[in-house]
């Protein structure tokens, strides 16, 4: 019976082998290595984006609320994960850079600015979040609850911004190297998905909200939803149409392949399903499919880049894909091991810190 | 000051010198000032694991409470190495895209391996630790601060085999040509073992330990000197004093050792370490000294032909000097790294002298009495920082004009489309707000060390009546 066991094992061995794909590399599963990498990413970040989605969305919301209880409730709700849920980021970031060095420094130096801005927030934000409480007088936590509100919407559109940017693609040089203007980031469609990222993530945190508060502000925070839902609807619907419309690129990998259009399709049914769970105060499981609409979106997203990362707009066809763009097939077996036995372990300690501190906020001495 | 003369260089220079100069400008200030923070962490980390460990072992509520009130400052530096550790990410691909390109392979590998070990382990406890107190048991609390102190020992052997890396590359082979060359590799644990990561990361470690560990002292120094907290200060003390002393004498033979390997695989940089110009001739090892770079010679006090003793046992044993590398091929700021190496040196002495007569004290069993070492102890705090960014300055610059030693040129290794305009923008920005966060970090360790160990429910340290008083009349 045990041994039963180790089938997937060896069915995991034998199907490792050199990829036809991508010549030089190995593959696993019939996947060669670059694009297993690409999978990596894709799921760091969309684990980020899930996580550190609902405190900036949380975050962002803060000035609606009026009542300096609410606001500290709101404010702890995400106290002790925020911190955590950065760290996503960082390991996002690394698994870029690692695995597709040449994404990485093309699209860091391209979004030179808004990724400074984004910085700038981050370190604003976690200031916010400390300083409040330090002192009792109303202008100092006014002040910081701004900046806390404020960066948080920020960070939240300029990730959006970012993405906008990776999905319309830029000018590349023959060295694949952007050669563009510092204000390339600033278009209309980057504009867009800022906006839409924003209400996704407003969206979110407000659902992560009604789980975490009681009373008069749950029923503040339960307004508030039903009006991000339909803000983000409208983004949506709006994003699409254009994505449909205007951008050709995006559209025709999933044109090509009807079977991919199941991932948009099943997206718009998650959205859907939320404001059903809503009205039926179904909370728990109407964040779950927040969750869900993220992830898909994250992974239509993906799909309709892949096997480009970073289209060439300039029209000399110098995209970086994950096969010109990518560490050498050693580093990549290397880190998949990595992920392998690190993954797991990592999921783990999440899933611990989320049911320590599941249920409604109460505050206590070592609250923020 | 760095602003200033990140200004004063964009005149009369090409485009390409001002982003070079305002780029190392940015890194070194955004990397020195990261790096109050880390060392921090994982000393303060250490001491938080033997101070738990000892509550969990005597059972006794003391130092529960100071493992708490130490949490509180932890939570502190923690959050703000984070926030500041980001900068230090994105910055590879933002100013140092052609950097990023070459190492990624290496670097990158590296950098995921902190991602995915270090910090998922540390962010994934840090919420028990912090907020967790009153949720799980003590002893999965232990666990908790035991994993945020394993992982943040992780993120420094990975960020310091990147770092190693760099100095002496070793596992990789060069693929392609020109400005597409980049490394790959070909043997990972040859680049994780490479010949500086063991010795470089003990020096790193224990340099943290350090700073965790006077930070501590510092503190308790200052609650004995005004009479606060005794009992439990004292019990602080000591626990920080032992680390203290046990790590600044080990902290010689990880320095030695890292100064072996800097004259086996970094010549040049060991030369500008003393000051050595000849190209193989008897070199000097100096306490003090003032290197002149245009004449080429270095005067101060120190014992002749004690380097080569150092490393060969022979006052007469021939040194490789800065001579005997191309003139391109040597660090541009050999005074500095001159001094930095120097002032590294004697920190380290001090701290242990410092800590051997607070032991000696302690032994005799007067150390509580000796006032002028404890308000020495708590100045003291800003000595292992200081040590730590001076080694770093030296191992840095000491390093130029190489951003990979021997391979890849710091000049080449920059951003071909960002602008000097760029650079100057997000570094007033970083200067502004670096300036708050230290404001920031200072206002609330003030705050933190002010407050004190005790909560304004807590049955403290002052005398049993009081404490009686205290409850009968309804204030606990």
């Amino acid at each position: 019976m045990k041994l039963l066991y180790l089938l997937p094992l060896a069915l995991l061995l034998t199907a490792c082998g050199e990829s036809d794909a991508a010549p030089g590399y190995s593959s696993l599963l019939g996947i060669d290595y670059p694009t297993l990498w690409f999978l990596v990413v894709g799921a760091v970040f969309t684990g980020y984006g899930i996580l550190d989605g609902f405190d900036l969305g949380a975050g962002a919301w803060h000035l609606f609320f009026r009542k300096e209880e609410s606001r500290r409730i709101a404010l702890n709700a995400v106290g002790p994960v925020w911190d955590g849920n950065e760290v996503w980021l960082v390991i996002g970031g690394g698994t870029l850079f690692a695995g597709f060095p040449v994404v990485y420094g093309t699209l860091f130096s391209a979004m030179y600015v808004p990724l400074m801005l984004f910085l700038f927030a981050l370190i604003f934000r976690a200031i916010s979040i400390e300083f409040r409480g330090k002192e009792p007088m109303q202008w100092w936590k006014n002040l910081w609850d701004v900046s806390y509100s404020v960066s948080s919407a920020l960070l939240a559109f300029l990730l959006g911004v970012v993405l906008g940017n990776v999905l319309l693609g830029m000018p590349l040089d023959d060295r694949l190297e952007f050669s563009g203007d510092w204000l390339n980031f600033i278009n209309p469609f980057a504009i867009l998905v800022g906006l839409t990222a924003l209400a996704l993530f407003m969206m979110h945190g407000a659902i992560y909200l009604t789980m975490k508060t009681e009373g008069r502000l749950f029923a503040k925070v339960n307004k508030l939803l039903q009006k991000s839902i339909i803000a983000f609807v409208l983004l949506f619907a709006i994003l699409t149409l254009y994505v449909l419309l205007y951008i050709p690129h995006l559209s025709d990998g999933l044109k090509e392949n009807p079977l991919l259009l199941g991932v948009p399709i099943l997206a718009i049914l998650a959205i859907a399903n939320i404001p059903r769970l809503v009205s039926k105060r179904k909370y728990l499981p109407a964040f779950v499919f927040s969750t869900i609409t993220v992830g898909l979106l994250l992974i239509t997203a993906a799909m309709e880049l892949y096997p480009v990362i970073i289209l060439d707009s300039s029209g000399a066809g110098n995209d970086i894909t994950v096969y010109n763009g990518v560490a050498s097939n050693k580093s990549l077996g290397i880190m998949l091991t990595f992920v392998a036995i690190g993954g797991p372990l990592a999921i783990g300690y999440t899933a611990f810190v989320y049911k320590t501190f599941w249920g409604k906020v109460r505050l206590d001495e070592h609250s923020y | 000051m760095f602003l200033a003369y990140g200004l004063l260089n964009l005149e009369g220079k090409s485009p390409e010198m001002d982003v070079e100069i305002l780029a190392r400008l940015q890194f070194a200030f955004t990397i020195s000032f990261h790096y109050i923070y880390p060392p921090l962490s994982i000393g303060l980390g250490l001491l938080m694991v033997i101070m738990e460990g000892l509550y969990l072992r005597t059972g006794q509520k003391v130092y529960e409470t100071m493992c708490r009130f130490w949490t509180r400052i932890f939570a502190l530096t923690f959050g703000i190495g984070v926030a500041t550790g980001i900068v230090m990410e994105f910055e590879f691909g933002t100013n140092w895209a052609t950097y990023s390109r070459y190492v990624g392979d290496i670097f990158g590998s590296a950098l995921a391996a902190e991602g995915i070990f270090a910090f998922a382990l540390e962010s994934g406890f840090l919420g028990v630790l912090l907020f967790g107190w009153n949720r799980v048991s003590s002893r999965v609390h232990f666990i908790a601060t035991v994993g945020v102190f394993l992982g943040s020992m992780f993120s420094a052997i990975w960020i310091t085999v990147a770092n190693s890396w760099q100095q002496t590359p070793a596992g990789y082979q060069i693929v392609g040509e020109g400005l597409d060359a980049r490394a790959e590799i070909v043997d990972f644990w040859a680049m994780v073992f490479n010949p500086s990561s063991v010795d470089r990361l003990t020096h790193v470690w224990i340099g943290a330990f350090l700073a965790g560990a006077f930070l501590v002292l510092s503190v308790h120094a200052y609650y004995l000197l005004r009479g606060r907290y005794v009992d439990l200060s004292r019990k602080a003390f000591k626990i920080a004093l032992m680390v203290a002393t046990v790590f600044s004498l080990s902290q010689l033979f990880t320095g030695h050792r890292s100064a072996e390997y800097v004259a086996e695989h970094q010549p040049a940089k060991l030369a500008a370490m003393e000051g050595h110009f000849d190209a193989s001739g008897p070199a000097d090892l100096y306490l003090v000294g003032w290197v002149d770079k245009e004449r080429q010679t270095t005067t101060g006090i120190g014992i002749p032909g004690g380097l080569g003793f150092m490393l060969e046992q022979d006052f007469d044993a021939p040194v490789t000097g800065l001579n005997a590398f191309p003139e391109e091929d040597r660090p541009g700021q050999i005074n500095a790294v001159f001094q930095f190496y120097h002032l590294m040196v004697a920190i380290g002495m001090i701290l242990i002298g410092l800590t051997l007569l607070a032991v000696f004290y302690w032994w005799r069993g007067r150390l509580f009495e000796q006032r002028w070492l404890l308000w020495a102890f708590v100045w003291a705090v800003v000595l292992p920082q200081m040590a730590n960014q001076f080694g770093w300055y030296t191992a840095e610059m000491g390093r130029q004009p190489w951003v990979v030693y021997g391979l890849l040129r710091t000049s080449d290794a920059l951003s071909s489309v960002v602008t000097a305009n760029q650079v100057l923008f997000s570094l007033i920005g970083f200067t502004i707000i670096y300036a708050i966060l230290l404001a920031l970090f200072i206002y609330l360790l003030n705050k933190k060390i002010k407050h004190g160990p005790y909560d304004e429910s807590d049955i403290d340290d002052r005398p049993l009546q009081e404490n009686i008083a205290r409850v009968a009349g309804g204030q606990l």
